[in-house]
């Protein structure tokens, strides 16, 4: 039984495929999905930024991927591998790899690295992400206008400050609207598994949410609230099939932008180690039309869009009171800084839960 | 009470896939033969089982397409471990691996595509018992099907000349082949029956539980009815209750986390596994005290004329 145990293990960690079109004197461009290009979500929108650049650039260029990469050890095999392909420039897409590309980066200096929401770099390795909290805060401003019980539901991956700086800007935003509102967290501890985001926008609903939001991969949670008749939001692609008359609105990853940018300082010879934290003025991301409300909720979100997008409103503005009843410390001046939205690991008051680990 | 009855809902939801593999890869496992592939399996049944279902708009048909394409799989299993005596974990391994791959390129054009899920039952006045009455007059045809099928598997191996043949094959094959007894030949139908499951667990998941394909969906669940099949010990009674016992942690655990009980949800991810674990191999100490394993499991077999 050992073996087969032991097999098992083995079976677990062996994953990818290779795609690649092949030609010269072309700049080599690599990626590292952590799905498949078919989730619909994460992955599927980095591979839709993937195309734009080939779009853009494919005479001079070409461009490898590698998905269904394990995050962790395993991560840095595939990104060698893509090193030794001939890639230049390989953007690593998820927060798990940053130990490995890190490794990586420091064993081939003259190849240079993107990593995805991480926050490690070397003078080869630049790291880029996107203000999605931004999104999240006009999320929490619909949810809790559209909510009749007063109770949203929340599907959260990992426990990690991207995580969980999103539910905190929801609920601020929330709070605005409706100071009473509640918010149940079940973490899925995956990024990917549609029925198990099935049975927690289940859970969520039988324990009374009306508003499911997630920040999970699969479009499972929309179409489980679609059928039973309640509102719900997208993640990182348009989920409107899903739930025609369920999505209000979703969070879209615009990766295109920036890859065609990044490439073509590598082209010019001019690419350095950056960190790009963009948000929606940036064109990092976009939010899907707003639908299935009322205008007057429609043109709440719009205003909110276009205050956050010109730099007017901060879903991170002072005073934040923590979970303790005491006020964060301020260190943005009139808002919370950089360092402690990316470093994000305690909820706000009015979240009656306890952060994992904490 | 309306809660109870939702979470039993969920529960039964999410252990009909894992009961439905985990039944038949218990039976090719009872034949002798260590099919590793289930994973690969289940995912080509579920986008096949998806496909057939979105062209045909008949949940059956898909389906039976997902009982087709899990059984098309462990033929080629048979055919390389069975026939041509390779090695039965690589095989299986191979397999999966294989699965994961060709159920993205059929299921490629279909992503992104929704399917009305399979219509669940509706006995009127029945179905409205408090508690239990959607729970036995109200489910999808799987989950019937799926207790049906765990039923007619243990009348099988422990009622018929034919189960307890299979199970000779598995225990002692040189016996069983001095006897007279196909040995090949009862297994390859152990592992098409293994197989056939698979694909139709697999297909149950875009067909009843998330009605949509996405590649990757069966996230793991294969690898998880194989682990059922051995802490039951090779028993199927041990078996239904090992899968409910998994699938109703799974959605408990949502449900506390919902509930905000504050234990780390980490470790209630891991709950599942762990009270599976405890409480199969507590009940396989209480009875026997020793491995019930099939002797011949994962050995091969070449008869010698």
């Amino acid at each position: 039984m050992r073996k087969s145990l032991l097999a098992l293990a083995a079976g677990l960690f062996l994953a990818g495929n290779v795609s690649a079109t092949s030609a010269a004197d072309k700049l080599k461009v690599g990626f590292i999905y952590v799905g498949p290009i078919g989730d619909l979500g994460w992955t599927y929108q980095h591979d839709l930024g993937r195309q734009a650049l080939v779009k853009e650039l494919g005479d001079k260029i070409e461009t490898t991927y590698l998905e269904n990469v394990p995050e962790g050890p395993d991560a840095e095999r595939s990104i060698e591998q893509l090193v030794r392909a001939g890639n230049k420039l390989i953007f690593t897409t998820s927060f798990g790899y940053m130990d490995s590309t890190l490794k990586v980066a420091k064993k081939y200096p003259n190849v240079h690295f993107e990593h995805a929401t991480g926050y490690k770099r070397n003078p080869n390795m630049s790291t880029y992400s996107a203000k999605w909290y931004q999104g999240r805060y006009i999320q929490g401003l619909i949810a809790a206008k559209m909510s009749k019980s007063g109770v949203l539901g929340y599907i959260g991956s990992f426990p990690i400050p991207e995580v969980v700086s999103g539910i905190n800007a929801t609920m601020l935003a929330a709070q605005t609207i409706n100071p009473n509102i509640k918010v149940k967290i079940i973490w899925a501890n995956t990024w990917f598994d549609p029925g198990k985001e099935a049975d927690a926008a289940k859970a969520l609903i039988d324990q009374g949410a009306d508003v499911i939001m997630q920040h999970t991969d699969s479009p499972a949670a929309m179409q489980i609230a679609s059928e039973r008749g309640k509102l719900a939001f997208g993640q990182d692609s348009e989920m409107i099939k899903f739930g025609p008359k369920t999505q209000l609105t979703s969070i879209l990853d615009t990766w295109g932008p920036y890859y065609i940018e990044r490439v073509k300082a590598e082209l010019a010879g001019t690419w350095k180690s950056e960190d790009t934290w963009g948000g929606l003025d940036s064109h990092m991301f976009a939010m899907a039309p707003y639908t299935n409300m009322p205008d007057d909720a429609k043109k709440m979100a719009e205003d909110a869009q276009a205050a956050i997008t010109a730099g007017k409103l901060h879903p991170f503005k002072c005073p934040i009171v923590g979970q303790d009843g005491k006020p964060v410390e301020c260190k943005g001046g009139d808002r919370l800084d950089d360092g402690q939205i990316l470093g994000m690991n305690f909820y706000v008051k009015g979240i009656d839960d306890k952060l994992p680990g904490k | 009470m309306e809660l109870v009855e939702a979470i039993i809902l969920a529960v039964l939801a999410a252990s009909t896939p894992l009961l439905i593999a985990a039944t038949g890869e218990l039976v090719a496992e009872r034949s002798g033969v260590l099919n590793l592939g289930v994973e690969g399996m289940m995912i080509v049944g579920a986008a096949c089982g998806f496909a057939g279902a979105w062209l045909t708009g008949s949940i059956f048909i898909g389906a039976l397409f997902g009982i087709i394409a899990g059984t098309l799989m462990s033929l080629i299993f048979a055919l390389m471990a069975l026939g041509l005596a390779v090695n039965q974990v690589a095989t299986g391994l191979a397999l999966t691996i294989f699965g994961i791959g060709l159920s993205g390129l059929i299921g490629a054009g279909f992503v992104g595509e929704r399917i009305t899920p399979a219509v669940h039952l509706y006995i009127p006045v029945l179905a409205d018992i408090p508690l239990i009455g959607r729970v036995l007059f109200g489910e999808d045809g799987f989950v019937y099907f799926s207790v049906a099928l765990i039923a007619g598997v243990w009348w099988f191996l422990y009622r018929t000349r034919a189960g307890l043949i299979l199970r000779a094959c598995g225990d002692n094959h040189v016996s069983a082949h001095a006897l007279g007894y196909p040995v090949l030949r009862i297994r390859t139908f152990a592992v098409m029956f293994g197989g056939a499951c698979a694909g139709l667990a697999g297909a149950y998941l875009p067909l009843a539980y998330t009605p949509f394909f996405i590649p990757g969906m069966t996230a793991g669940r294969g690898w998880i009815a194989l682990a059922l099949v051995v802490f039951s010990s090779w028993q199927p009674g041990r078996l239904v209750v090992g899968a409910y016992l998994f699938g109703a942690v799974t959605i408990l655990q949502l449900h506390a986390q919902g509930w905000g009980v504050g234990i780390p949800s980490q470790f209630m991810s891991a709950l599942p596994y762990l009270a599976t674990v405890i409480v199969l191999v507590l009940l396989s100490r209480a009875r026997t005290g020793g491995s019930t394993a099939p002797a011949a499991l994962g050995t091969v077999f070449v008869p010698d004329r």
